[in-house]
């Protein structure tokens, strides 16, 4: 980004502006491309997507009256929300009350400027990428302790201390799992870790060896949990505690929170997919030799398809599995995934020294491993499909 | 005066602000996200420094982690209502920052320049100088203090295991 400003500086484009400005503006412009062009609309349809998901594995129907299969409903929602009577409690903390929601946002829109969505597709390279994704995340744990206070509400309180207790603790799994990838690769840039992996699964960091296999899982499991997904979704459990830290929001506050939580969905897949799933790698193919334009349109849709494909997973997860409750969660956490964590990272360091050739048998035998576990998962679904037999399964399109 | 320095001056202004509102809030809530802010502008201001390693540990381990378990505890224990004032502690830290401030004179009025500059190339403040740096020269004092922290958390467990 910053390259591309000095071509244009060089280029005479901005004569007799001084280069901080030209450089505040442009990073200004991105920022708004990003966050009106791609962030808005991912959240957005992701939102719609997985009620449609949700609806189809329930044998319902979903939204699906505003535009075509009802991809517009998250339009609709926004301009209901934004149309909506912003409440503030009188006896809520007025200020701490409206900055909270700016907070969780922030946090994780922060994320986006080190994503890489393709060869020269990112923001900034910064050269501690991925530990800027873990710091700015963490700062959503403050926006939402925030609202739990500031609402003066005991099950909005009580939801904002399950969350900052529940991230704190998976925060240790996710990063002991991002460490063995470090060790890995080597760098901590998000551009240094893919440019470590090939395009071929085989060359991913997934099927690096059985360690870092096991961390992918511990990885997506933990950052579920940071995202306040379900089965992890206990600080706004609407069973017990109404709705959580946002129960007294209503408006476009209330949908800022939802904002976040939806984005932050594509994020947890962007960062899985970069650390482990080869990221924007394509197979160095004839026709991208001399078109670069075609060759960024081809990284971008591997690196989205990839990424989406945990959102839709994280979608499956929680329309089918129960919500654990806070001793569960947390005996999870600490008794479980914390040691197998730091078991997996052990076993990688140990695995950077086997010789090459032993690495890439592994590889292979890894990556015949996860093959096998897909066929036999979709023959599972496919024969329970096939023995439930329900009607909508076979009328996708009501 | 260039960009970075107008820069630095409205970081440093915003950062004594919120440095401020600590210290002057009722609310220990407030003061609290009024501390969560000052640590963030520090962290720009490493950042600024090219230093982003620094600045980036700082938000994760200061802003994220440190006052998360602040503003826990605040929030557990519930503090009811402002918090009183109290001569005597204002007294006390009059005369505390009477004392930082005298000792913070002969450091302000210097006009030298330091002895020995060092020029921040590129990778300064970067992972791997950082690295190197710690694992090398101050491999004892960091190893000390790793240490010194784990004993601080088997102590804390001690103490908070009930016994039968």
């Amino acid at each position: 980004m910053q390259a591309y400003l000095d071509q244009l500086i060089q280029g005479g484009a901005f004569a007799g502006m001084p280069r901080e400005v030209v450089y505040a503006i442009g990073m200004l412009l991105a920022a708004f491309i990003v966050l009106s062009a791609f962030v808005a609309p991912l959240a957005g349809v992701t939102s719609w997507l997985e009620r449609r998901v949700w609806a189809r594995m329930q044998s319902r129907v979903g939204p699906n009256r505003v535009g075509p299969q009802g991809i517009l409903q998250w339009l609709a929602d926004g301009i209901k929300n934004l149309l909506k009577e912003d409440i503030i409690p009188t006896a809520a903390d007025k200020k701490l009350f409206s900055l909270a929601p700016y907070i969780v946002f922030m946090g994780f829109l922060c994320a986006f400027v080190v994503i890489p969505f393709g060869g020269h597709l990112i923001v900034a390279d910064l050269n501690i990428g991925i530990l800027y994704i873990l710091a700015v995340t963490s700062l959503v744990v403050v926006g939402i302790l925030m609202a739990g206070w500031a609402s003066n509400n005991k099950w909005s309180l009580l939801g904002g201390m399950r969350s900052a207790a529940q991230i704190i603790s998976y925060e240790i799994p996710a990063g002991v799992s991002v460490l063995m990838i470090v060790f890995l690769a080597g760098t901590l840039s998000m551009q240094g870790i893919i440019k470590g992996q090939g395009w071929a699964p085989w060359d991913w960091y997934l099927f690096h060896n059985p360690f870092t296999f096991a961390g992918f899982f511990l990885y997506f499991t933990a950052a579920l949990a940071e995202g306040n997904r379900t089965p992890f979704d206990i600080p706004e459990a609407e069973s017990e505690l109404v709705a959580g830290y946002v129960t007294e929001y209503s408006g476009m506050r209330f949908l800022f929170f939802f904002f976040a939580e939806w984005g932050n969905l594509y994020v947890i897949g962007a960062v899985a997919t970069t650390l482990f799933l080869g990221g924007w790698q394509v197979p160095p193919l004839a026709i991208f030799e001399n078109s670069p334009m075609l060759l960024a349109v081809a990284q971008f849709v591997t690196f989205f398809l990839k990424a989406y494909l945990w959102v839709f997973v994280a979608m499956w997860i929680r329309a089918t599995l129960p919500r654990v409750r806070v001793d569960q969660l947390m005996s999870l956490c600490w008794k479980y995934m914390v040691p197998l964590s730091f078991i997996c990272l052990l076993g990688t360091v140990a695995f950077m020294f086997v010789p090459a050739d032993g690495q890439r048998i592994t590889s292979a035998a890894m990556f015949g491993l996860g093959v096998a576990i897909t066929i036999i998962f979709f023959l599972r679904v496919g024969f329970q499909i096939r023995q439930a037999k329900p009607e909508l399964y076979f009328k996708p399109h009501i | 005066m260039n960009g970075a320095q107008v820069g630095f001056f409205i970081l440093a202004g915003l950062l004594i602000v919120s440095s401020l509102w600590v210290v002057f809030q009722r609310n220990v809530v407030h003061s609290a996200m009024a501390l969560v802010a000052a640590l963030f502008l520090v962290a720009i201001l490493f950042l600024t420094l090219n230093a982003p390693m620094v600045g980036v540990l700082q938000i994760l381990v200061y802003a994220g982690a440190i006052m998360v378990l602040f503003l826990f505890v605040i929030m557990f224990l519930n503090p009811i209502g402002l918090e009183q004032r109290r001569r005597l502690w204002w007294g006390f830290g009059a005369l505390a920052g009477l004392l930082l401030a005298g000792a913070l004179v002969p450091v302000l009025t210097n006009g030298d320049a330091p002895r020995d500059p060092v020029v921040a190339t590129e990778l300064f403040g970067g992972p791997e100088e950082l690295a190197r740096s710690l694992f090398t020269d101050f491999v004892l004092p960091f190893e000390i203090a790793s240490i010194l922290l784990l004993v601080a958390i088997v102590g804390a467990v001690v103490l908070a295991k009930r016994e039968p």
